[in-house]
C-alpha cells in the first residue's frame, strides 16, 4: 500500500517528464543513397562518389534549447568483446604510454609503428557529418561538453595526440586531426564510451536555439559512415531533455504498473482481511490444531 | 599394602562355581600350530631384544589422525577436489590462465584458493586437536621392569614388546598383556572392559599357575621366557598362543590376556608382559576409520548443483552455437571487428573452433551461476554455529565442566532432522549407579520416597488436572484433590531429602525401618531374616574406608552394592569376608548392642543371567543351616513352598507398583535346612562340581535347582536404577517432538525393560511384544519361528481398534541376530517402525551398528546415536549424526561422535532448539543462495543475447568478483548464523515445532524450485527493466546517453539492492549485526564504486568517476534503483502475505501471538496450546500419565451411570 502511494505520484510525475521531451528522428540510410545505388548501396558507400544529402525536419512542437542532436545506429554490436577489449586506456591517458598498444589488436600497429589511438573502436569512429540550417541560416552545432567531463580531464589526455591514424591499408571511420589533443577531439570521447546494446544513440552536438513549431530544419550531411554492410540504420535525432533525460515514457508506466500492482495486492489483501478475517496469533491455525484427530 | 590384607588371603576363584573354573588347561598341552598368521614371538622381559629385525615389532605409539605434516597436503586438496563444485572452479582457474577467459584470471583464482584453503584450515585443526589427544594417551605413564627387579616409570609410547610392567587399581592397560599374576595369590584379577564391549560388570582373568610365583618385583630379576602367538587381529574374544617358560610348553587362551583400553578394577596390581602394542593391539585393531559424513541437506545441495550444472551447459551451449552461428553468417560483415584479420577464436570461415573455445568461455562466464561461495559460506556459518553450540550455557554441565561440543561441524542442520535416537542405557540414559529405595516385607510396603518417575509423573498431573478443573467446572474434583495429597506428600519428602545428607546408593527413607525401629514393627523377626539375606547374599568385598571408619563395597554389580549399603544403614554391617565366612555386625539387635555374628559360608550357587537368582547356603552361630534366596519375582515365586506363599498376594502388588514407578525389583526368600538333607545334597553337588566334561554345567545346574525350591518368601526390593538427571524429562520433550526413541544395550531383557519403565518408554498397559529364538538348534527353524512371531505382531497391530492401544518391541541380540539377516529384516523393520518404542537388548556393538544402518537405509530417515563407551562407537559411527556423552566413561564414544553432550539431558536442547535453527539457517540460507546466483548468473546470459553471444559481460570484472565476496555475503553469513523464527524458550515449550525438520518443510524440492523461480523472475526484472529504460534515451542532464558500464553499474546496483532486501524479507530475526551486514552491504557497493571510480582510469577504465559524476546525478539512476528493487521483491512478499493468510505455518502463528504479547495476556491459552503442541505421544511421561488419567475417567465414569454426557470427549 505505502508502495503504490509512493510509486503512483513517481510514476506520473516521470510519466509528465517524458512527455515534455520533443523528439524528432529522421531515418536516412536509404533516402541518402541516390537511387541507382540503392541495390548496392554498398558499393556507393565505398566509392568516392559525392554522399552529401539534404533532409528536411519539420518541427512539431516548441523545441527549448538546447536541442541535443544524436545520432542513432542499429545492429552495431559495440558490445561485442573483441571490440570492447580493442583499446588501450593508458595510451589515451598519457603521451608516455603511446606504444602500449598490446591490447589493441588487431589495429595495434600500422606501418610498423604504433597507432594513436590504437584499437577497433577507434578506428571504427563515427563519420557522418551533419549541418543545421534554419530559414537559410546556419544553425550552429556546438560539439563542446558533449562528452563526460571527467573522460576529457583525465581519460583522455591533453598531450596525447593522434599519430599514425588511419593510415593503414583499411580505412575504417573518420579520421583525426593530429594537431588537435584527443582531450579536444569530443566525438571519439564519446565514441569511446562503448554502447551496451547494438541499438544505441551517441550524441553528436547541442544547438543553443529555440525552435518553433512548424518550423522547417534542413539537414545537410555526408553520408559517409558504413551501415550498409551490416544493414544497419541510421537515425538523425533532435531531442529536447527534461530533468530525467530523455524521452522515457516506458519509465513512468514502469512505475504506474507497479504501484497500481501493490496497489491491488493490498486492497485485495484487506478485502481478504474484511471478509474472512483471521485473527492474528489464532492459535486455532497451528497445525496440531487443524488436523483432525489430534485429541 | 594395608588394604590387600583381607584380599591377599583370598583366593576368589573359589567363590565361583559357574563362572572360573580352576584352570585346566596346562593339562592340555600347548596348542599345536605352525605357518602364516602365528608368527609372533615374544621375548619376555628381553624388550632389547625387540630392537631390531626380526622382531622389531610396531611401537607403542598410537595415531588417530588423518594426516601427518607430509600426506596433509596432498591428502587434504585431495579431499577438497573431492567435491564437484571445487573441481569444475578449479578447471576454470586453471582455463582464466588463457585468453579465452572473460574475466582476469586473479578474480577466478583467488575465490578458489579462499574457499580451498578454508576447508584445508578447519580440516588442519580438527586434526590438530586428534593430535593433542593422542599426545595425552601416549604419554600416559606406565611401571616397567628396568632390569635387576626395579621397576621405573615409563611413557606408554616408549613401551616396547617383550616389556614388564605393573599395572594398579583404577590404571587402564597400556598395551595387550599377558597376565602373569596379580595381587591375589591365584592369580586372579577383575577387568573392567566398558571400553571394549560397554559391559560394566566386571570380568575375571587368570593367570597360569607356573607364573603365580612372580608376584613382586624382584621376582623378575631372572624371569625370561617366550610367547609364540597369533599375528595382530582384531577379534577380541579369541586369542590363540603358547607360553615357553622353564623349558615347558603352556598353553594361552583369552582369559590371561588384558586388552588395552580396558582396565584394572578391585585387584591391587597385576604384573604382565607386553605382546601386542600400538597399533597391534586387539582394540586399535578394532578401529574403524571414521566415516566422513554429509548432511542430507549437503546432499540435496549435490542434486541442486547438478541442476545449476545443467542449466550452465544447456545455456552455455545455446550461447555457443549463437556464437558459431553470428560468428559465421554476420560477422563477415561487421568490418568494424575487421573479421578478416582475426585469430582463431573469431575467425567467420571456421565456425566451428570459435563455437567451442566459447563453450568454455561461457561456461566460465555463467559460472556465477554456480555459486563458489555458498561452500565458503556454509563453511564460515557451521562454524559459527557450532560456536554458539559450544557456548550454549545452557548445555555446560557444571559438575564436569563439560560443555557441549560440536566436534564436526558439518552435520549442524541434520540435527533438525532427526527422525529416530538410538539410544544406549548405561550411563547414558542412567548413571550406572543403583539407590536402595522401597522394599516390601512380610507383605508390608516401606519406603515413603517417591521414585523419580513418580515424583515427575504427580506434578505433571497435578498441572494437568488444575487446568482441566477450570475448564470444565464439574468432575474430576476427586482425582485432583487425590493428587493434590500426592503432591503435597511429595512436597514434603522433597523438604525432607533436602535435610539428611545423601547416601550413595541408598535413598530409602521409612522411619519404621530405619535406626532399629524395626524391632517394634509386628514381622521383626521376618525383617531380620531380610536384612540378613542382604547382608549375606552376595559376592561383594567389603573395604574399610580409613577416613570414615565405615565400609565400602566392591561388588560385581551395583545392585549388591546398594544392597549392602542398604543393609548397613539398617544395623547389619557386612565388614568382612574369609574364604569360608561372612561377617556381619549386627547393631540392633534385641539385646541392644552391638553384635559380630559370623555365617559360615557352606556353598554358593552365583547369579547367571540364565538362572536369574543367587542362593548362598550359610550356617549360622546357632548351627542352623539357612538357604537364602534372591532373584527375579518370577523365578522365585515358582519356587516357593506351598507354607511360603504367605506374603505373594501383597508381595505381588508391591512389585507391580515398584514395576510401575521404574524400579528395579528382586524377591528375597529362604528356607531352614536340616542337616541331614544339607550333606545329602552336598555330596551330590560335589559330585557335580569335580565332575569333568561337557556336562559339567547341566549336571551342576540341575543340582542347584533340587536345592532352590520350597522356598518361603520373605520380601522384595526395589532399586532404583538412578536415571541421569533429567531423562525421562527430556525423553518425554523428544517424544513430544515425535521422535522415535530406540534403546539399543547390551544388558540383560530384564535391566532393559525396568529401565524402559523408568524412563517411560513403557509403561503398564502397553502391549509388550518380545520376541525370542527358541532354544532349538536347527538355524531355519530358529528362523522360522521369528518370523511367524513378527508376522503375527504386525497382524496384531494391524487389527488394534483403539487408538491409544501402544506397543513395544522388545528383542535381545540373540534373536536379533536372526532378525538383521538380510531376508528378515525387513519384516522387522516394518514391525519395530509400528511399535511406539523398542528395546533391543543384549546386543554387541557390532549389533548395535547393524540396527542403526537397518533404521538408516531402511527408512531412509535421518538417525541419531547417543552413547558414552566405546561399545557405542560402531553406532555412533554409522548414524547419521553420532552424540558422545562426555562423562566419566572413556573418550572412545566422544572421539567417534560429531557431537558431544556431558549428559543425556542436553540432547533435548541440542535437536529441538539448535538443530531446529541450524536446519532452517542452513535451508534457508542456501535456497538463498541459489536465488541470488540464479538471480545475478542469468543477467548476465541475457546481455549475451544482445552482445551477440561474444561473452562480453556487462558488468566490470571487479563487480563480479566483490558480488559473492563482499557484497552478498555477509548478509547471508548473518542469515545463517542468528536467524530464529521463534526464541529458544519456545521452541522447548512448542517441541512440535521441530517436527518442520523431519518433514522437511524448508528444503523441499517445491521449495527450491520456488526460490530459483524467483531468482529467474528477478533476473528478468533486473536485466529487462533496466534495457528498456536506458537503451536509447539520455539518461543525463546534459544529454549523454548510457554507455554499457552506466548501464551496467545501473543494473548491478538494482542486483544489491533487492537481493539484500530480499534477504531483509526473509529473516524473522533482526539484531544490530543483520542490520549492519544488510545496508553496510549496499553501502559498501557505493562506497566502492566512490573508490573504484577515484583511481586512475587506467584501472577502473570506464568506471572512472562513474558514480560521482554520471550516476549520483542523475534521477532516473535512482528512480530506477527503486523500481526494479520494488518490482523484484514484489512476488516474494505476495507470496508470504498469502501463506500467512491463508496457510500460516506454526512458527508465524506463534510469531504472532509473541509479537501481540497475547502469552502475557492470556496466560491460560497459551499453556493450553503448550499442553496441544505435544505430538500425539505413545511414550514418555505424558503418555503415561494421559493413560492414568483415562483410566480414572473410565472408573469415573462407572462410578457415575447417570447419564452425565459432558463427560469429556478427549
Amino acid at each position: 500500500m505505502l508502495v503504490s502511494i509512493v510509486f503512483i505520484p513517481i510514476g506520473v510525475v516521470s510519466l509528465f517528464a517524458s512527455r515534455d521531451v520533443v523528439e524528432i528522428i529522421d531515418q536516412y540510410e536509404t533516402e541518402c543513397v541516390p537511387q541507382n545505388f540503392r541495390n548496392d548501396k554498398v558499393s556507393f558507400i565505398q566509392s568516392n562518389a559525392n554522399k552529401t544529402c539534404t533532409r528536411r525536419l519539420t518541427v512539431t512542437k516548441l523545441m527549448k534549447k538546447p536541442i541535443y542532436v544524436y545520432y542513432q545506429l542499429d545492429n552495431f554490436y559495440q558490445n561485442h568483446r573483441r571490440y570492447v577489449k580493442s583499446r588501450s586506456d593508458s595510451q589515451l591517458k598519457d603521451n608516455s604510454g603511446w606504444d602500449e598498444v598490446s591490447s589493441c589488436k588487431p589495429e595495434d600497429m600500422s606501418n610498423g609503428q604504433p597507432i594513436v589511438p590504437c584499437g577497433l573502436i577507434a578506428w571504427s569512429l563515427f563519420n557522418d557529418t551533419y549541418n543545421f540550417s534554419l530559414n537559410n541560416q546556419q544553425l550552429a552545432v556546438n560539439k563542446k561538453g558533449i562528452s563526460w567531463k571527467s573522460d576529457r580531464d583525465r581519460k583522455f589526455g591533453r598531450n596525447v595526440f593522434p599519430r599514425n591514424f588511419q593510415n593503414g591499408t583499411l580505412i575504417g571511420g573518420k579520421s583525426l586531426d593530429p594537431t588537435v589533443p584527443l582531450s579536444k577531439q569530443e566525438d571519439l570521447i564519446v565514441w569511446m564510451r562503448t554502447a551496451a546494446l547494438p541499438t544505441f544513440r551517441k550524441l553528436y552536438g547541442k544547438i543553443e536555439w529555440d525552435l518553433q513549431p512548424n518550423e522547417v530544419i534542413h539537414v545537410t550531411l555526408e553520408n559517409n559512415y558504413n551501415t550498409y554492410s551490416f544493414s544497419g540504420k541510421k537515425k538523425l535525432v533532435l531531442s529536447t531533455t527534461s530533468w530525467l533525460g530523455g524521452k522515457n515514457d516506458f519509465l513512468g508506466i514502469a512505475y504506474l504498473t507497479v504501484g497500481g500492482l501493490c496497489f491491488f495486492l493490498a486492497l485485495s489483501f484487506t478485502v481478504v482481511y474484511l471478509v474472512k478475517p483471521r485473527r492474528l496469533g489464532d492459535p486455532s491455525y497451528l497445525s496440531w490444531n487443524r488436523n483432525p484427530g489430534g485429541h | 599394602m594395608t588394604r590387600g590384607g583381607i584380599r591377599a588371603r583370598l583366593r576368589p576363584s573359589n567363590l565361583y562355581t559357574f563362572t572360573c573354573l580352576r584352570p585346566r588347561s596346562t593339562e592340555e598341552g600347548a596348542h599345536s600350530f605352525e605357518g602364516p598368521g602365528y608368527t609372533r614371538l615374544v621375548h619376555c622381559n628381553q624388550p632389547l631384544l625387540h630392537k631390531k629385525k626380526p622382531f622389531k615389532y610396531r611401537s607403542n605409539y598410537v595415531s588417530t589422525t588423518k594426516y601427518n605434516v607430509l600426506t596433509f597436503l596432498p591428502k587434504a586438496l585431495y579431499e577438497q577436489f573431492h567435491r564437484v563444485a571445487n573441481l569444475y572452479f578449479l578447471g576454470a582457474a586453471i582455463v582464466s590462465l588463457s585468453p579465452l577467459s572473460p574475466f582476469s584470471a586473479v578474480s577466478m583464482i583467488a575465490p578458489l584458493v579462499f574457499v580451498v584453503g578454508l576447508s584445508m584450515a578447519k580440516e588442519a585443526l580438527e586434526d590438530w586437536r586428534r593430535f593433542m589427544q593422542d599426545i595425552k594417551v601416549n604419554n600416559r605413564k606406565v611401571k616397567f621392569h628396568k632390569g635387576e627387579g626395579v621397576f621405573g616409570n615409563k611413557s606408554w609410547k616408549k613401551l616396547r614388546v617383550g616389556d614388564v610392567v605393573k599395572v594398579k587399581k583404577d590404571q587402564f592397560f597400556p598395551a595387550d598383556l599377558l597376565l602373569l599374576s596379580s595381587s591375589y595369590e591365584d592369580g586372579i584379577c577383575y577387568v573392567e572392559t566398558m571400553n571394549l564391549d560397554g559391559e560394566t560388570n566386571l570380568k575375571v582373568k587368570r593367570a597360569l599357575e607356573v607364573t603365580l610365583p612372580l608376584n613382586e618385583d624382584v621376582a623378575f630379576k631372572n624371569f625370561t621366557g617366550t610367547v609364540k602367538c597369533e599375528d595382530p587381529n582384531p577379534s577380541l574374544y579369541t586369542f590363540i598362543g603358547n607360553f615357553e617358560y622353564d623349558d615347558e610348553v603352556y598353553a594361552l587362551d583369552p582369559s590371561q590376556i588384558l586388552l588395552r583400553d580396558s582396565k584394572l578394577r578391585n585387584t591391587a596390581f597385576v604384573y604382565g608382559i607386553v605382546i601386542f602394542t600400538g597399533h597391534d593391539s586387539k582394540v586399535m585393531q578394532n578401529a574403524t576409520k571414521t566415516p566422513s559424513k554429509r548432511s542430507k541437506i549437503e546432499r540435496k545441495m549435490d542434486y541442486i548443483i547438478y541442476v545449476l550444472f545443467s542449466i550452465l551447459l544447456v545455456i552455455s551451449f545455446i550461447s555457443s552455437i549463437g556464437f558459431a552461428v553470428k560468428t559465421k553468417f554476420q560477422m563477415p560483415r561487421w568490418w568494424y571487428l575487421q573479421p578478416k584479420k582475426t585469430d582463431d577464436y573469431y575467425n567467420p570461415s571456421k565456425p566451428v573452433l570459435p563455437g567451442i573455445a566459447h563453450l568454455i568461455t561461457a561456461l566460465m562466464l555463467y559460472g556465477y551461476l554456480i555459486p563458489i561461495s555458498l561452500y565458503v559460506s556454509i563453511e564460515v556459518v557451521k562454524v559459527l554455529q557450532a560456536t554458539f553450540i559450544n557456548k550454549d550455557r545452557q548445555m555446560y554441565d557444571e559438575e564436569t565442566g563439560n560443555p557441549a561440543q560440536a566436534r564436526t561441524s558439518n552435520l549442524n542442520e541434520e540435527l533438525g532432522q532427526v527422525d529416530t535416537i538410538l539410544s544406549d542405557k548405561t550411563g547414558t540414559l542412567t548413571c550406572n549407579q543403583m539407590d536402595f529405595l522401597k522394599c516390601s516385607i512380610a507383605g508390608t510396603a516401606y519406603g515413603v520416597r517417591p521414585s523419580e518417575v513418580e515424583l515427575a509423573a504427580a506434578q505433571q498431573m497435578a498441572t494437568d488436572l488444575e487446568d482441566q478443573e477450570v475448564e470444565r467446572s464439574t468432575g474430576f474434583r476427586e482425582i485432583s484433590k487425590q493428587q493434590e495429597i500426592e503432591l503435597e506428600s511429595v512436597v514434603i519428602s522433597n523438604d525432607e531429602m533436602a535435610l539428611k545428607p545423601p547416601i550413595k546408593g541408598f535413598s530409602f527413607e521409612d522411619s519404621r525401618l530405619m535406626d532399629g525401629n524395626w524391632l517394634n514393627e509386628p514381622n521383626a523377626d521376618v525383617i531380620m531374616l531380610f536384612f540378613r539375606i542382604l547382608a549375606i547374599c552376595h559376592t561383594a568385598i567389603p573395604e574399610l574406608n580409613e577416613e570414615t571408619g565405615s565400609y565400602t563395597y566392591e561388588s560385581e554389580s551395583p545392585d549388591e552394592g546398594a544392597f549392602l549399603v542398604a543393609a548397613r544403614e539398617f544395623g547389619f554391617e557386612f565388614f568382612k569376608r574369609t574364604q569360608s565366612s561372612v561377617f556381619v555386625r549386627e547393631r540392633y539387635s534385641a539385646s541392644g548392642q552391638a553384635i559380630d555374628r559370623e555365617f559360615k559360608l557352606l556353598n554358593m550357587l552365583e547369579f547367571t543371567s540364565k538362572r536369574k537368582r543367587m542362593t548362598v547356603i550359610v550356617r549360622d552361630e546357632e548351627g542352623q543351616i539357612l538357604l537364602l534366596c534372591k532373584g527375579a519375582d518370577s523365578i522365585i515365586f515358582d519356587r516357593l513352598s506351598k507354607n511360603g506363599r504367605l506374603y505373594e498376594e501383597d508381595t505381588t502388588r508391591h512389585l507391580n507398583e515398584y514395576g510401575e514407578g521404574g524400579l528395579r525389583t528382586l524377591a528375597l526368600a529362604y528356607k531352614r535346612l536340616g542337616e541331614s538333607e544339607y550333606s545329602a545334597w552336598n555330596d551330590e553337588f560335589q559330585k557335580a562340581r569335580t565332575s569333568i566334561g561337557a556336562d559339567r554345567d547341566a549336571m551342576l545346574e540341575n543340582v542347584a535347582e533340587m536345592m532352590e525350591r520350597d522356598l518361603i518368601l520373605v520380601g522384595a526390593t526395589a532399586v532404583e536404577d538412578k536415571l541421569q538427571k533429567g531423562v525421562p524429562h527430556c525423553i518425554d520433550r523428544l517424544a513430544q517432538a515425535g521422535l522415535k526413541i530406540w534403546v539399543l544395550t547390551g544388558d540383560k531383557v530384564e535391566t532393559a525393560i525396568n529401565i524402559g519403565y523408568a524412563c517411560s518408554l513403557l509403561r503398564q498397559g502397553m502391549k509388550q511384544i518380545c520376541i525370542t529364538a527358541n532354544s532349538s538348534d536347527d538355524r531355519e527353524v530358529v528362523k522360522e519361528n521369528i518370523l511367524l512371531q513378527i508376522t503375527n505382531a504386525s497382524q496384531m497391530i494391524k487389527h488394534e481398534k483403539d487408538p491409544h492401544a501402544a506397543f513395544a518391541l522388545i528383542i535381545d541380540g540373540k534373536t536379533l541376530a536372526y532378525a538383521l539377516e538380510d531376508d528378515m529384516k525387513q519384516h522387522f523393520l516394518v514391525l519395530a517402525v509400528q511399535c511406539a518404542s523398542v528395546v533391543c537388548c543384549r546386543v554387541s556393538p557390532k549389533q548395535k551398528a547393524l540396527v542403526t544402518r537397518l533404521v538408516k537405509e531402511g527408512t531412509g530417515k535421518t538417525t541419531l546415536a547417543i552413547g558414552d563407551g566405546a561399545n557405542d562407537v560402531g553406532m555412533i559411527k554409522e548414524a547419521d549424526i553420532g552424540v558422545g556423552i562426555s562423562g566419566v566413561e572413556g573418550m572412545q564414544a566422544v572421539m567417534a561422535s560429531d557431537f558431544s553432550i556431558a549428559q543425556f539431558r542436553f540432547l533435548e536442547r541440542l535437536l529441538v532448539v539448535h538443530g531446529h535453527w541450524c536446519y532452517k539457517r542452513i535451508a534457508q540460507m542456501v535456497c538463498y543462495f541459489f536465488y541470488k546466483n540464479i538471480a545475478f548468473g542469468l543477467t548476465l546470459f541475457y546481455f549475451e543475447a544482445f552482445a551477440g553471444f561474444s561473452g562480453q559481460s556487462v558488468y566490470d570484472d571487479w563487480y563480479m568478483l566483490l558480488f559473492n565476496v563482499v557484497l552478498t555475503s555477509l548478509p547471508v553469513i548473518s542469515l545463517g548464523v542468528f536467524e530464529q523464527d521463534v526464541s529458544s524458550e519456545v521452541c522447548l515449550q512448542f517441541p512440535a515445532l521441530y517436527q518442520q525438520g523431519p518433514k522437511n518443510l524448508f528444503f523441499n524440492w517445491y521449495k527450491i524450485l520456488g526460490w530459483m523461480g524467483n531468482g529467474l523472475y528477478s533476473s528478468l526484472i533486473i536485466f529487462f527493466l533496466n534495457i528498456i529504460i536506458f537503451y536509447d534515451q539520455a539518461f543525463r542532464a546534459g544529454g549523454q546517453t548510457a554507455d554499457m558500464a552506466a548501464l551496467g553499474t545501473t543494473m548491478f546496483t538494482c542486483i544489491i539492492w533487492a537481493l539484500n532486501c530480499q534477504i531483509a524479507f526473509s529473516m524473522s530475526h533482526f539484531t544490530w549485526i543483520q542490520h549492519l551486514f544488510i545496508w553496510g552491504s549496499i553501502a559498501m557497493w557505493y562506497l566502492f564504486l566512490f573508490v573504484y571510480g577515484m583511481l586512475s582510469p587506467t584501472i577502473s577504465g570506464n568506471a572512472y568517476q562513474l558514480l560521482v559524476e554520471a550516476l549520483a546525478p542523475a534521477p532516473i539512476y535512482w528512480t530506477a534503483t527503486l523500481l526494479v528493487t520494488v518490482a523484484c521483491n514484489l512476488p516474494y512478499l505476495a507470496h508470504i502475505s498469502y501463506q500467512r493468510c491463508f496457510h500460516p505455518l506454526d512458527h508465524h502463528i506463534i510469531q504472532e501471538i509473541k509479537y501481540y504479547k497475547k502469552d502475557v495476556e492470556d496466560q491460560r491459552m497459551w499453556t493450553r496450546e503448550r499442553s496441544k503442541a505435544r505430538q500425539k505421544t505413545m511414550i514418555g511421561f505424558t503418555a503415561r500419565v494421559d493413560a492414568k488419567i483415562r483410566q480414572l475417567k473410565v472408573k469415573l465414569q462407572r462410578k457415575q451411570p447417570s447419564s452425565e454426557l459432558q463427560s469429556p470427549a478427549r
